[in-house]
């Protein structure tokens, strides 16, 4: 379970996050939407330690973020980050080899080199795994990024905005993942979509957030309705129900 | 794979150490081998001193065209030393023990490196172009204080300053070798020691801190062991502004991944290659018409204005 209490974050004198008290359930997969620059990067941020905690007190289990060891919280939680940039040279075995680190140091035993082929696999990246990133089409790299995460091996994974540059093959796949993971390995997962149908369709609970604020939380089926897109997305588009499941109609 | 560049580089080194120490010998073969030997103990170590410390601090820059000396590092310890000649006059300076006054300008640097270098690099997405401003800005600046600060000194001090201000590879100051090679030997088995956690620093701070590592702790005992290694290089040879870029680059560019362990170790040979055979070249074949430094500068210079062109294109 992630617990988030109090939670405010300001740069000057903009407040990003006004006092955010939100619990993520512990299991299966958590889905916060929001429109542009509600803040659901910096919730997720704030949770993986990626940025200093201003007021307020996060939990993840047992152990207190920004005050427990940082490679003790690596092996429970991994982050995909919404953006990163890569300075160095490598391929994406060494990529994807990186998410053992928490285990093992850098120093690769049996069982991280089988983590590390399972996740080339899991993702399609096998007959790539020699090639230099920087010689990857954006979705090839983004799915080496993913597969990284996926290496780590940890109870949560949070994803920021992991279908980015996917196509839709790849893009659905990455959900049946992440849902297999939920179900049949016990992992939680928390992710952040914009498509809010794939939310709708994958998720079991959905937190909204706008201008920095939790707007609502629940399932989707309760949630998703006209009503949401015209209060929280300013948009006024109609949803429709599909096999018990709500579809937002383009 | 991995082995075989730094073994072709450890063989040329060895080739040209070989070739330091015999050519042109004259005189008795103990005191060539002292005299000499000594030398290039010196030159090994400052090659290795500057090829580490360039490759750390690219790696918690995350940049491969910045480096200690275009930051203001060694500009900064020539600073140090000028203020301390001026505020004790050469006579005072001369009378302190060597040892000491390496001793405490190696912490004054280290405590100036924090305070200018930690805070730029706390920021963690500073971008390249406000680094390397700042760094010449900081070059720039150390460099007006330390000509100013020689214009306040007698003429007759001021040779003591001149002779610690410019890079020298024929004259070393042997009197600091075994402070400085127990020194930096210390300050590289660190970096060995620390070699897979600077691979993960490497990735940036995002995904350093997303895998445990405590980023902002480590760049600050980096930074130390920086400023620890560029303060021994800048005793023993002075300011060399573009060989850490060179040597470094061109371990890069052989090396088969960009691991520390592979880099570390060569571009410290590379940088031996350089110095130990450039050396030899100019003092024993071409009679040292021109100071080794110029023609590394000149080299490293070009290397560098490459690099920016190249990253300015893309
Ligand atoms: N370093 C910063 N300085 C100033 N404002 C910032 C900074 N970082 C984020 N913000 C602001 O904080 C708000 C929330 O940003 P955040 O990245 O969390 O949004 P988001 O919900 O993830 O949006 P998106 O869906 O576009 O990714 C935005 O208005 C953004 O402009
Ligand atoms: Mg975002």
């Amino acid at each position: 379970m992630i617990s988030i209490e109090n939670l405010s974050y300001e740069v000057g004198t903009a407040r990003i996050l006004q006092d955010v008290t939100v619990t993520l359930p512990k299991g299966g997969m958590t889905a916060l939407i929001g429109p542009n620059g509600a803040g659901k990067s910096t919730l997720l941020s704030h949770v993986a330690r990626l940025l200093p905690i201003q007021t307020g007190k996060i939990s993840v289990d047992d152990l207190e973020v920004g005050n427990c060891d940082s490679s003790a919280l690596a092996r429970r939680l991994a982050i995909l980050p919404q953006q990163v940039h890569f300075a160095t040279r490598l391929t994406v075995r060494d990529m994807v080899a990186f998410g053992r680190y928490p285990h093992s140091q850098g120093r690769l035993r049996s069982e991280d080199h089988n983590k590390v082929a399972e996740a080339l696999e899991a993702f399609g990246l096998t007959p790539l795994q020699n090639r230099f990133l920087d010689t990857l089409s954006g979705g090839q790299r983004h799915k080496a990024h993913v597969a990284m995460t996926y290496a780590q091996d940890t109870d949560y994974l949070l994803l920021d905005e992991p279908l980015n540059n996917l196509d839709i093959s790849a893009a659905r796949a990455l959900m049946a993942l992440l849902r297999d993971l939920a179900d049949n390995s016990g992992k939680t997962i928390v992710i952040v979509v914009h498509d809010i149908n794939f939310a709708a369709q994958y998720a079991d609970h959905l937190v909204v957030m706008k201008q920095g604020q939790i707007a609502c939380e629940g399932k989707p089926v309760d949630l998703v309705t006209k009503a949401l897109l015209t209060d929280v997305f300013d948009t006024d588009a109609h949803v429709a129900l599909i096999e018990g499941k709500p579809f937002v109609m383009p | 794979m991995r082995t075989k560049a730094i073994w072709i580089s450890a063989a040329l080194l060895l080739v040209c150490a070989v070739l330091f120490m015999t050519l042109e010998t004259r005189g008795s073969w103990e005191f060539v081998l002292w005299f000499r030997g000594r030398k290039l103990v010196a030159l090994l170590l400052v090659g290795a001193a500057i090829s580490t410390s360039t490759l750390l601090f690219q790696t918690i820059a995350r940049n491969n065209l910045l480096t200690p000396s275009i930051m203001g590092f060694d500009a900064l310890y020539t600073l140090i030393l000028t203020l301390s000649v001026f505020f004790l006059g050469s006579v005072g300076f001369n009378q302190l023990p060597p040892e000491v006054v390496f001793l405490v300008t190696v912490v004054v640097l280290i405590a100036a490196a924090l305070a200018l270098f930690g805070t730029l690099l706390g920021q963690h997405r500073a971008d390249l172009m406000r680094m390397v401003l700042t760094g010449i800005i900081f070059g720039v600046l150390f460099r007006s204080l330390t000509a100013f600060g020689v214009r306040m000194i007698d003429p007759n001090e001021f040779v003591t300053i001149q002779v610690k201000s410019y890079a020298r590879f024929n004259y070393i100051d042997v009197n600091l070798l075994w402070m400085s090679l127990v020194l930096s030997v210390a300050a590289m088995a660190w970096c060995w020691h620390l070699r897979r956690r600077l691979d993960v620093l490497a990735l940036g701070f995002d995904i350093a801190t997303s895998l445990g590592e405590a980023v902002s702790k480590r760049q600050t005992q980096i930074l130390i062991l920086i400023a620890l290694l560029v303060a021994v290089s800048t005793a023993l040879v002075g300011p060399v502004a573009f060989l850490g870029l060179l040597v470094v680059s061109l371990a890069r560019l052989v090396a088969p991944n960009e691991r520390h362990a592979t880099l570390i170790p060569l571009a410290a040979l590379i940088a031996g290659i350089v110095l130990v055979g450039g050396q030899t070249l100019l003092e024993r074949v071409f009679d040292l018409a021109t100071p080794l430094s110029v023609v590394v500068d000149f080299v490293g210079g070009f290397v560098f204005l490459v690099l920016l062109l190249r990253k300015a294109r893309t």
